[in-house]
């Protein structure tokens, strides 16, 4: 049951399309390695999906139809997705949310200077802007990886 | 101030925005068009067009101008503005785009089915759409006036009627080219001038922003109180002074200290909560959970997701809006540092909002090159006003024509975009003396406390119900609507009233939280039977397309 399968490639890359362009209707996601904003941005195009609805599966129809098997799947996939968000938010409440604290218990940390600005300074005036941003990239990536593992489950043809 | 620039920089900004707004009326052809810009907006499109409707007037010139007055504590405001975007990405984006609702109140009747729930939400957008239009109107005003001499009220005409004809003739989809082209614009107004200011700034042999006797004046200053304040010169005399009185000081003298302003130079350059008492703790926690969540709560911001095609692409703009706001956010800081050193008359005058459009020519002299920078600083700010209200009025303008009129025809979206205009422009013309960057705090808690719990909860619990939506919102969102009432309109407050009033998030939030769990528990019958085909439809994968 859960040997690879070996008939449908299950990702096919395509070439690179530029920046900007229309959405396209055919079922495309962009790669989880995608960084934003750049021109060449490289899709993928899920091989099971493109092909006729009938072949994929009895999965997609516990789904819809909202059968035991089908609301734990979804389940599982609000869990994982939940789970993510709250990991990520952490990190961020301890990055950031402890600074006040920090200064608070630790006066001397608030007046430390690095390059000749203060630490506070440079912590939130600057650094605070790229760590939010590598956060929510990280976030993007993996919340990806999650729908594309569900996807992987539903599509996967029934033996 | 005798800047013959600015009025024509003023001028070609706003004829630039109906112009795109026109070329954007010539495409907008069907009411999908209108309202959602067909959904069709690339991610990158979209994401310059949320950047520059977010970056309001409490961005470009607010922050720079708490930054001058109070120091580092204030420089949690421009990390909570772009941490909202996270908060948004993580618990919001996508869902929320799939579930297809194009309003808040829409969100309501998808996720609960309840008519009242989604009358309730109507309520709370157009409060929140309105105490954040206040404002920028205002903050219009009060820079033409300081610029350009003119009235106040001509300042906040101006905008209000600007942008509610391009709103009312071009909806959305022109809207999010004039949107996206003024996140560009108002980041050249910032960095371009910095740029200038900072290489001065090395001419000048980098005085130093905090020397130890304090702030002095570079150059001989005449002030005109603004705000009624207490001042100590430096002999350890104090004065009143009122709104009026002019002040003169020579070059080399110390800056007074100024009541209510933070002078000295340790408190301005360290964490307050160093050693102080807990208020100062609180109020920036407060400050953090208001900010961090009450981005997501805005209705500006939540409508503009509808125009991207999918989930994932949702949650691609929202990271790309981050970056770009990231990026916004580095300048203001420079413009309130800087303004220690050159326009430290602000200080006693009490108009530090105006920091930013008044440093150009301060610290570049009034040649050519001062007077234009001051001009392009100008014309940015302006393109604030104009971007922030002109996203506020699209969405309290959408929901009044779907939920109050009942019409989701284009002449209804027109009717709604005027009244949507009209109301703040009347309540801005009567209040001139609210604080532009305190109201928008406030707007951002009162979102905090009714609309995240509402969406997180929604989106993410299954057992949420319509009567514990309804409960939190009206108990979380009501404390912080009558914590902003208190501090808008009543009596001046001291001590910790004034810090749980002033910077309520830190209550009401959880408050919110609490009740509308409890009450959704208490009353779990009525949770909507297909919940379970709700949450299918906000999470599964967009490429399934079930």
């Amino acid at each position: 049951m859960v040997a690879e399968d070996p008939v449908p490639a299950p990702r096919r890359p395509e070439p690179s399309r530029a920046a900007g362009e229309r959405h396209v209707p055919e079922p495309t996601r962009a790669a989880a390695e995608q960084r934003p904003g750049s021109s060449a941005r490289t899709r993928v195009v899920l091989a099971e999906v493109s092909r006729p609805k009938h072949r994929a599966g009895g999965t997609r129809t516990e789904l819809t139809q909202q059968t035991r098997v089908g609301e734990a799947l979804i389940h599982g996939l609000v869990r994982a997705q939940l789970a993510l968000a709250l990991q990520l938010s952490a990190v961020v409440m301890v990055g950031l949310g402890g600074l006040p604290w920090l200064f608070a218990v630790a006066p001397s940390v608030g007046r430390m200077t690095v390059l000749g600005v203060n630490l506070p300074w440079l912590l939130l005036g600057v650094l605070s802007f790229p760590f939010l941003v590598a956060v929510g990239w990280t976030y993007v990536r993996l919340a990806e990886r999650n729908e594309q593992d569900f996807t992987d489950l539903v599509q996967r043809p029934e033996r | 101030m005798g800047n013959d620039l600015v009025v024509p920089a003023i001028v070609a900004v706003t004829l630039l925005t109906l112009g795109i707004g026109f070329y954007g009326l010539r495409l907008a052809r069907t009411t999908s068009d209108f309202l959602v810009a067909s959904r069709v907006v690339s991610p990158t499109w979209n994401a310059a067009a949320i950047g520059g409707e977010y970056l309001s007037a409490a961005s470009f010139l607010g922050v720079a101008g708490l930054i001058l007055k109070y120091g580092v504590d204030v420089l949690w405001y421009p990390v909570g503005f772009a941490a909202g975007y996270l908060a948004l990405l993580l618990f919001v984006a996508a869902p929320l785009r799939r579930s297809g609702a194009f309003t808040l109140p829409d969100f309501c009747e998808l996720r609960l089915g309840s008519r009242r729930l989604r009358t309730l939400a109507t309520v709370f957008v157009i409060f929140i759409g309105w105490l954040y239009l206040v404002p920028q109107l205002q903050g219009a005003g009060l820079t033409l006036a300081t610029l350009a001499g003119s009235p106040y009220p001509v300042g906040a005409l101006v905008v209000a009627v600007v942008v509610t004809a391009n709103v009312a003739l071009g909806g959305m989809r022109a809207i999010t080219f004039v949107q996206a082209f003024q996140y560009w614009l108002k980041l050249t107004a910032l960095a371009v001038p910095a740029i200038f200011l900072a290489l001065q700034w090395q001419a000048d042999g980098r005085p130093a922003v905090t020397p130890p006797e304090g702030p002095t004046f570079r150059t001989a200053t005449t002030v005109v109180v603004e705000h009624r304040a207490v001042l100590t010169l430096p002999d350890g005399q104090s004065r009143e002074v009122r709104p009026g009185d002019e002040l003169t000081f020579a070059a080399g003298q110390p800056v007074p200290e100024v009541s209510g302003v933070t002078t000295g130079v340790t408190d301005w350059l360290l964490p307050s909560t160093a050693g102080a008492d807990d208020r100062g703790l609180f109020a920036t926690y407060s400050l953090i959970l208001a900010t961090f969540l009450g981005t997501m709560g805005l209705p500006h911001v939540l409508v503009r997701f509808y125009t991207n095609p999918d989930g994932a692409s949702a949650r691609r703009t929202t990271l790309v809006v981050l970056a770009l706001v990231g990026v916004f956010y580095l300048l203001p800081t420079i413009y309130g540092v800087l303004g220690r050193i050159y326009t430290p008359q602000l200080l006693v005058s009490g108009q530090t909002d105006a920091v930013v459009v008044l440093l150009p020519e301060a610290a570049l002299g009034a040649g050519t090159t001062g007077r234009l920078l001051a001009a392009l600083v100008a014309a940015g700010a302006f393109a604030a006003f104009l971007s922030t209200a002109s996203g506020l009025l699209t969405s309290v303008a959408g929901v009044i024509s779907t939920d109050v009129l009942n019409r989701g025809s284009v002449h209804g979206f027109r009717l709604a975009t005027v009244i949507a205009g009209g109301v703040p422009l009347i309540l801005a013309l009567n209040v001139a003396g609210l604080d532009v960057s305190q109201v928008v705090g406030l707007a951002f808690a009162v979102a905090a406390s009714s609309f995240c719990p509402l969406l997180v909860l929604g989106i993410w619990w299954r057992g949420l119900t319509d009567a514990g939506a309804a409960a939190g919102i009206l108990v979380g969102g009501g404390a912080a609507v009558m914590a902003v009432l208190l501090t808008v309109l009543g009596p001046p407050l001291t001590g910790w009233p004034a810090t749980l009033t002033a910077q309520p998030a830190a209550w009401t939030v959880p408050l919110a939280f609490t009740v509308m769990v409890a009450v959704s528990l208490a009353t779990r019958r009525r949770a909507p039977a297909d919940v379970g085909r709700t949450m299918l439809r906000l999470h599964a994968p967009d490429s399934l397309r079930l």
